[in-house]
């Protein structure tokens, strides 16, 4: 098991016959991610041959590749100006679980889209403007690369795509049951929480890493969620200590202003909910290792 | 990206706020021609407003009532050059003089955690609103917008009932707030805050001073937004960074820093300065992710941005590579190495992780440019690199 996405989901790609579409349906499908179509209105009909053999139908619509394929999953690559058309689209055909990879999508387009899917109850949405989601060894739905670790029983949720990588890299003797890139925009579907409270609820995970960063609140309100509710080890790790006041350090969504949303504060919220937070990510995977090996002495 | 007053005064205009006359200038000359023209209303009262984007200008001595052409001119004369919490003044507006009966408080914005917008109301507008909303959160109202729905009328009668206006005041500002979301919606703002809004001694409602926050991930559907930005006060690092598309921030360290991904670099900078403590405090010079490609061209021109920093001592590149595999990575630093030629001596400690690590790091190694130190680690090598900073 994993959280949100495991071997039998089937995913469509919109965007797919785009270059990144095109680059990154290739690598999901070597990652053994059950690919069943992408969405193009002007290539509608047509096949696309992937290496390894696989062909995959475009479909002019996506609620036309629902009903043909039963597709559970879309990852969506199109330009931000037409995200979040592709979003409610997503959200109209009724597909349960939408990841959002396209970076620099306007934040009143987030907003209303995430609203408009929150009304309809029936998409869960993953982003924007962040690399997905993986469960080692059953699927793969975004950018993360495959081949830096393996399953296992740590769930990993994350505002930073490289540092994603970077932790799995860490603990790659362990491996993960999930690692869900949330994104580091002001605005995005699946949050810290939504992931804590998956992670909690899953046999297959032992214990969690939660990796934050500068801006907003989503840490604190994450933490006061891990006091009541979570009851499995988590480990934190918040980046952006020596990022200046007033200046957007990369993600549209890490600024500190005034004195909310600094790292510092984060980090307290963190430890106060007894959540154990490393200063560097090697140190946060050697906490969580702590843990691990304890675990399963 | 923020506007200042002058400029969020003439979006509230074109989206039919209520607003008094105002226009810009840069001297002293300018100002008393403007006042000529903005005060004809006011029997020849203006009000020159230092131009910065930072509170507390009043208190600063950058706000002045100018009774006639000449005092605008003379105050205009005071304010410009000033220092306001270290933003020079190098505009002021001159704005048209109004009896003001009375002061309130109104904006929408960005509702993060709701991921929804708020509105904010309250009768007592002019002070700061952050200490208002600590030492007496009843008086300021917080409303829910919902983005799809916005303010409409409904809305709008809920908000200034929330604040508790009365009968004819209430429906006074009702519309005035449904042409303040016009401005947020249609020039897709974060922020929209009118601090004060106020009542004339005749009864009209008018934006006295605004804020407006526009998000730049919108410019597609405004390319008339760019042309506000205010470069001005832009660090010149910055500037020639942005024409060359880097994501750069300039920090007042010692130690450059190139990484992939903003959560990686801000991890970077955080580890540096932590390893820095050790060697007299030195600290990251800059922030710059060069993304996910990584090719030569652009590990060329970041290298070029940061060596042009006088203060850099050392440079650590960091990259995980994920998607972009290692020895890409190391290709592009060995041509950009070869690309700045020899005049730099200013050492480079590389942390290669990742995709094809192997392959990177022999790259490197095999090219054994004396400037380049490999680390393992990436504590290691924040390590190496501020060592490197302190005795450089």
């Amino acid at each position: 098991m994993a959280i949100f996405l495991t071997a039998d989901s089937t995913v469509i790609v919109q965007g797919m016959t785009g270059s990144e579409g095109m680059k990154h349906t290739q690598r999901m499908l070597r990652s053994g991610t059950s690919i069943v179509g992408g969405v193009n209105p002007r290539k509608a009909g047509t096949t696309v041959e992937f290496e390894g053999g696989t062909t995959v139908p475009v479909y002019g619509t996506v609620a036309e590749a629902v009903d043909a394929t039963g597709a559970d999953v879309t990852v969506i690559f199109v330009p931000a100006q037409f995200t979040k058309a592709a979003v409610v689209e997503a959200v109209d055909a009724g597909i349960p679980l939408a990841v959002v990879i396209t970076e620099g999508v306007a934040v009143k387009d987030t907003a209303e889209l995430y609203n408009y899917a929150k009304d309809r109850g029936t998409t869960r949405i993953v982003g924007p403007n962040c690399p997905g989601l993986i469960s080692p060894g059953a699927s793969n739905a975004g950018i993360i690369p495959a081949d830096i670790c393996g399953p296992g029983r740590i769930g990993l949720v994350s505002k930073s795509g490289t540092l994603t990588y970077q932790m799995m890299y860490e603990l790659r003797d362990f491996g993960f049951s999930s690692a869900v890139g949330i994104g580091g925009d002001p605005v995005i579907g699946t949050t810290h929480i939504d992931c804590l409270e998956a992670f909690q609820n899953d046999p297959d995970t032992d214990a969690i890493v939660m990796i934050g960063e500068i801006g907003g609140d989503a840490e604190e309100r994450a933490a006061a969620y891990v006091k009541e509710h979570v009851t499995k080890p988590v480990v934190g790790y918040v980046a952006g200590f020596t990022a200046p006041e007033g200046k957007t350090m990369g993600h549209a969504g890490a600024i500190v202003s005034g004195s909310s949303g600094t790292a510092e504060a984060k980090k307290e919220a963190l430890e106060a909910a007894g959540v154990k937070v490393g200063k560097t990510p090697s140190e946060t995977a050697e906490l969580m290792r702590g843990i691990m090996q304890s675990l399963h002495a | 990206m923020d506007l200042f007053e002058y400029q969020a005064r003439d979006v509230f205009e074109k989206h039919g706020v209520p607003v008094l006359a105002g226009a810009v200038a840069t001297t002293a000359e300018e100002a008393r021609a403007a006042a000529e023209r903005v005060g004809a209303t006011s029997g020849g009262v203006t009000v020159v407003k230092a131009q910065v984007k930072t509170g507390g200008r009043g208190k600063a001595g950058g706000v002045k009532v100018a009774k006639s052409p000449e005092e605008a001119e003379q105050h205009a004369r005071a304010i410009l050059g000033m220092d306001i919490k270290g933003h020079t003044v190098h505009r002021v507006m001159i704005a048209q003089g109004a009896q003001i009966d009375e002061e309130y408080y109104f904006s929408i914005l960005l509702d993060r955690a709701n991921r929804a917008y708020l509105a904010m109301c309250s009768k007592e507008g002019g002070m700061d609103i952050e200490q208002l909303a600590v030492e007496r959160p009843e008086a300021l109202a917080r409303v829910p917008v919902d983005p799809n729905v916005g303010i409409d009328d409904a809305k709008a009668r809920e908000i200034v009932e929330r604040a508790g206006f009365d009968g004819e005041t209430a429906r006074r500002i009702e519309p005035v707030l449904r042409t303040l979301w016009g401005v947020y919606r249609e020039e897709d703002a974060t922020l929209v805050e009118v601090n004060p809004l106020v009542k004339t001694a005749d009864g009209d409602i008018v934006a006295l001073d605004g804020k407006v926050s526009l998000d730049a991930n919108a410019f597609f559907r405004h390319p008339e937004h760019e042309s506000l930005e205010d470069t001005t006060e832009t660090d010149p690092l910055e500037m020639a960074a942005k024409e060359k598309d880097l994501n750069y921030v300039k920090l007042d360290g010692s130690v450059g820093i190139i990484g992939n991904g903003a959560g990686l670099v801000m991890s970077t900078l955080d580890v540096v300065a932590y390893a820095g403590e050790e060697f007299g405090g030195q600290k990251p010079a800059n922030f710059l992710d060069i993304g996910g490609g990584a090719s030569a061209e652009v590990m060329a021109d970041g290298l070029h941005i940061i060596l042009s920093d006088p203060q850099v001592k050392s440079v650590f590149v960091n990259v995980f590579g994920g998607i972009t595999a290692c020895d890409a990575v190391a290709n592009g630093i060995v041509g950009a190495l070869d690309a700045l030629g020899d005049e730099e001596d200013r050492p480079l400690v590389v942390r290669l992780d990742g995709n094809n690590v192997d392959e990177g790091r022999r790259i490197l190694a095999e090219r054994n440019h004396p400037r380049v130190i490999i680390e393992e680690t990436m504590d290691g090598a924040a390590r190496r690199a501020a060592e490197l900073a302190s005795t450089n």
